[in-house]
Order: C-alpha cells, then sequence, then structure tokens
C-alpha cells in the first residue's frame, strides 16, 4: 500500500510538527518513534507516556437483546460485567482461531463499546454485521471509529497528571472500568486499562478534540515527564509483559488455548463461536502453545520467524521478538511444540545461521519492582 | 546532519577514512540517526577477504537488522571489539570511536567508485 493510501489519525498532523517518524501499521500511518524507542520505553516506566491510539475502531452494540448477542459472538463472559466495566476478550471464527482481540466496555444497562484493533475494524465489523442479520435483529451494531480519537496515557506518574486535569480529589476509574468525565469543556471517555504493564488510562473524545487535548496532556503532564511515545515503544512494552498482538502472537490459525489465554475464554457459557474447537483445543491439549523466552546471554536480538530449537529439533518460531529496553536482554514469543513449551525449557535461537540459547520463561517476563 | 568534507561514501550510507593502504568504515550519522538505538553489531572476522558490496557486518537497533557492506574489495585488518559491550557508540560518535571496521585494500584505484562528501550529501537531502 502506498504511503498516500494509509489513514491517517486526527493527530497526524501533531506527530509530524514533533519530528516523529511516520511508518504504515495496519493500513494507518503512525508514528513509530519521535526521539527514540528506548528513551520513550523508560518514560512510560518512569514517568508518564502518551500514545496516540486513534486508529483503534470502536463499536456500539446496543438493546434489549445487546448483552445476549453479544455473549454469542465473544469467548469471555459479558454477563459479569457491571455497568462502567470491560474486559479483555476473544472474537473467533468457526474453527475458534482468532479473528481478533478486544476490550468490551458495558457503558449502559443494554449497550457496549467495544475497542478492536485498527488493522481488524472492517473484518470485525463485516463478521458482527453478517451474524447480526442472520437472524431477527436482537440488536443495533454501530461502527463509530471515525467519530472518536484516542490515546493511551501510561506510567507510574499517571495519576498524578489526572488529579492536575481532574481536580486532587476526583478518582480514576478502578483498573478495567470506564467513567465519562469532561476536561475543559471536552467530553472524555477515561478507561483504567492499557498494553504497558504500568498503571495507566485509555482516553477517548471526539476526533475534533484531538489536537486541543493532545496538547493540554503534553502541557500539564510536563512536570511529571510526560513525553509522547510512539508504536516502536508500546510494542517493546507489551512483549515485556508477553501481552499478545493481533497479527504477529495470534492469528485466524491459533485459537487462545494454544495462546495461554485461556482466561479469557468461558468455555462454561452454553454457546459461542469457536466453542466446540476450544473444548476439543482443552481436552485433547494444544498441539502447540505460546511459550516467552529470554536469551542467556548478550548477542544479537532474537525477532519474528526466526526458528526455534530444542534439543536439536526445530519445535517452532518466533512471533514476537526485540531487545527488552527494561532487561537489556533479548525476549521473544513463540509457538512451540507443547512437549517443548514447560517454563526451564532450554530452547536455541537460530539467527544468520548461528544458534544462540535461550531459556522458556514464565509470563510476564518483566515484573515491576516495587 | 554532519557528513565530514574529508570522508568518501556509499550510497548504502556507509563512510570511507583512507589511511594509507587501509580504509576504516562505518555508517554515517544519518544512517545512525535513522536506526536510532543500536543495541547489537556483528563483527567481520580479521583476515576474511571480502568482494565490493558484499555484507559484512550487522547493525541492529532494537527495531530492524540491517547489513553493513564493504565498500570496496580487500582484507579485513581490523574490527572495532568496543562495539560487542557497547554498540551505542554508533550513535555517540558515528564518525570516531562508533568505526566498525578496516580493510587493506586490494586496489586503491576501486575508491574512485565512492562518492563525495557532496554528493553523499545530496542523496541523504533528495
Amino acid at each position: 500500500m502506498s504511503e498516500a493510501a494509509q489513514k491517517k489519525t486526527p493527530l497526524y498532523q501533531e506527530h509530524v510538527r514533533l519530528g516523529a517518524r511516520m511508518v504504515p501499521f495496519g493500513g494507518w500511518l503512525m508514528p513509530v518513534q519521535y526521539t527514540s524507542i528506548v528513551d520513550e520505553h523508560q518514560t512510560v516506566r518512569n514517568a508518564v507516556g502518551m500514545f496516540d491510539i486513534s486508529h483503534m475502531g470502536q463499536f456500539i452494540v446496543s438493546g434489549n437483546g445487546a448483552r445476549d448477542w453479544l455473549n454469542a459472538m465473544l469467548t469471555n463472559n459479558v454477563a459479569k460485567l457491571v455497568v462502567g466495566q470491560g474486559q479483555y476478550t476473544f472474537l473467533l471464527n468457526d474453527n475458534g482461531g482468532v479473528i481478533d482481540d478486544l476490550i468490551l466496555y458495558r457503558i449502559g444497562e443494554a449497550e457496549f463499546l467495544l475497542v478492536v484493533n485498527a488493522s481488524k475494524i472492517e473484518e470485525d465489523f463485516a463478521w458482527l454485521e453478517r451474524h447480526l442479520k442472520e437472524g431477527p435483529s436482537p440488536c443495533q451494531l454501530k461502527n463509530r471509529s471515525a467519530d472518536f480519537g484516542g490515546v493511551a496515557i501510561q506510567g507510574p506518574r499517571v495519576v498524578d497528571l489526572f488529579h492536575d486535569l481532574l481536580g486532587q480529589n476526583v478518582e480514576l476509574p478502578a483498573r478495567n472500568h470506564v467513567i465519562d468525565f469532561v476536561i475543559e469543556e471536552m467530553p472524555v471517555s477515561i478507561a483504567r486499562t492499557g498494553y504497558t504493564g504500568e498503571d495507566g488510562v485509555e482516553v477517548f473524545f471526539r476526533a475534533s478534540d484531538a489536537a486541543r487535548f493532545w496538547y493540554l496532556v503534553l502541557e500539564r503532564g510536563a512536570k511529571f515527564g510526560t513525553k509522547p511515545c510512539g508504536l516502536g515503544a508500546r510494542d517493546t512494552l507489551r512483549l515485556e509483559m508477553c501481552y499478545p498482538l493481533n497479527g504477529s502472537d495470534l492469528s485466524a490459525d491459533r485459537n487462545p488455548i494454544e495462546a495461554g489465554l485461556g482466561f479469557f475464554v468461558d468455555l462454561k457459557k452454553p454457546n459461542f463461536t469457536g466453542r466446540e474447537k476450544l473444548l476439543e483445543a482443552k481436552t485433547n491439549g494444544a498441539r502447540e502453545r505460546l511459550i516467552a523466552f529470554k536469551m542467556n546471554g548478550k548477542g544479537p536480538p532474537p525477532r519474528p520467524h526466526y526458528s526455534l530449537f530444542s534439543g536439536g529439533n526445530r519445535v517452532g518460531e518466533i512471533s514476537s521478538g526485540t531487545l527488552s529496553p527494561s532487561l537489556n536482554i533479548g525476549i521473544g514469543m513463540g509457538y512451540v511444540s507443547a512437549a517443548s513449551a514447560k517454563i526451564g525449557t532450554p530452547l536455541d535461537v537460530e539467527i544468520r545461521g548461528q544458534k544462540f540459547p535461550a531459556t522458556i520463561e514464565k509470563k510476564p517476563l518483566y515484573k515491576k519492582q516495587s | 546532519m554532519n557528513v565530514p568534507e574529508d570522508l568518501l561514501y556509499t550510497k548504502s550510507h556507509e563512510w570511507i577514512r583512507r589511511e594509507g593502504e587501509n580504509i576504516r568504515v562505518g555508517i554515517t550519522d544519518h544512517a545512525q540517526a535513522e536506526l536510532t538505538d543500536v543495541v547489537f553489531v556483528e563483527l567481520p572476522k580479521v583476515g576474511a577477504s571480502v568482494e565490493a558490496k558484499a555484507p559484512m557486518a550487522v547493525v541492529e537497533s532494537v527495531k530492524a537488522a540491517s547489513d553493513i557492506y564493504a565498500p570496496v574489495k580487500g582484507t579485513v585488518v581490523e574490527a572495532n571489539n568496543a562495539l560487542t559491550n557497547n554498540p551505542a557508540l554508533i550513535n555517540s560518535d558515528p564518525f570516531g570511536e562508533g568505526w566498525i571496521f578496516a580493510l587493506k585494500i586490494d586496489n586503491a584505484d576501486d575508491l574512485k567508485n565512492l562518492q563525495s562528501a557532496a554528493a553523499y550529501k545530496d542523496q541523504i537531502e533528495a
């Protein structure tokens, strides 16, 4: 896809003005970094970083049948959500493979917000719409992606920043909850969630308010060390936490059981798309598993598609890999045959024909020192 | 962007400093700024003979691995082992401490195929 054909978020001009390097990502032209990936990574681990997530999609599902219909479309149990609460969940195909991983918020008694991956907006919407039209429609489905901008604001000083913006007595929502606020006359939804392993929020606002909100946070956040951060740091941060990236660690050929994400699948629900296949995977045991590993010593960083070996046999390949800026060692995730997937198993990573030792580790690979 | 006048340059962003029968090679300030955060360098073996434009070292940033090419035909006489423990020297001092390797060149005439600072400047500003 040519650069001109890439979509731009309402913050595109601000990224260019701040000197970001723009790269195509999931059909969008996005900032990969402003200064350096390592700097921006450390900003999030030590202060506050702000990411443009306006490219992500927002769907609204509403109506009396919304809850039950979503429960049949998604893997997690929607009935557990109280108004203002969200959950991580999967949209699966009929084989139990992952179409998308997303966050579902219950924003009213019979109204839900789905926040989906940028590259999957069209596919998710088409899938949901097709299923909605299979019978008498139990609810309404709307794609509101173009109406909203969004930022993720992440890091240990995020609460200080929001006390400054909202007032010292105002509480941020609890983890995985969402609350509507008005900041300087801009209506915003603040969700306590993120993709970095730090305390943080994702904030959604009218696309027309995007630039004003962005600069407000940078100005008021300066005293807390707030800086804009790009997708490069977003990737190293999430990989240290072993949060999967759809398209790399998740795909239409991989199910959440293999990915080790069964916690977000409620097999006790009587029916949802992909349930039979997941039951089968759970009963028979997955053939391959998504493992996390650390390199044993210094060496070239592991990267996607490098082969993984165990005892001289090729057992799988890397799905995500990088040098961890926090641990200063190569880390990654990859699918390996179930027999080689135990924590502590020694692996070899093949890099340019040479093998480098690594070890399967418990997820997450990075834990905050508290 | 710093482009020292006294060096020669390749299209693939290596700089070349003539030192008698040898040349010293690294990547330009422009290249290090594009890569950012160099985290690993794979050095060539001293004694290896290389053809012009053959990949002979690898510079890896957080995001990507990039091949470094031999500017001309020659034999590796030195590799910068300091980069093994401190690959970020390529970012902090690309034309100095961040040099990557030195070659004994087969034929000094080969250097005529390389470009001047002015030509390289035109290339990166284009």
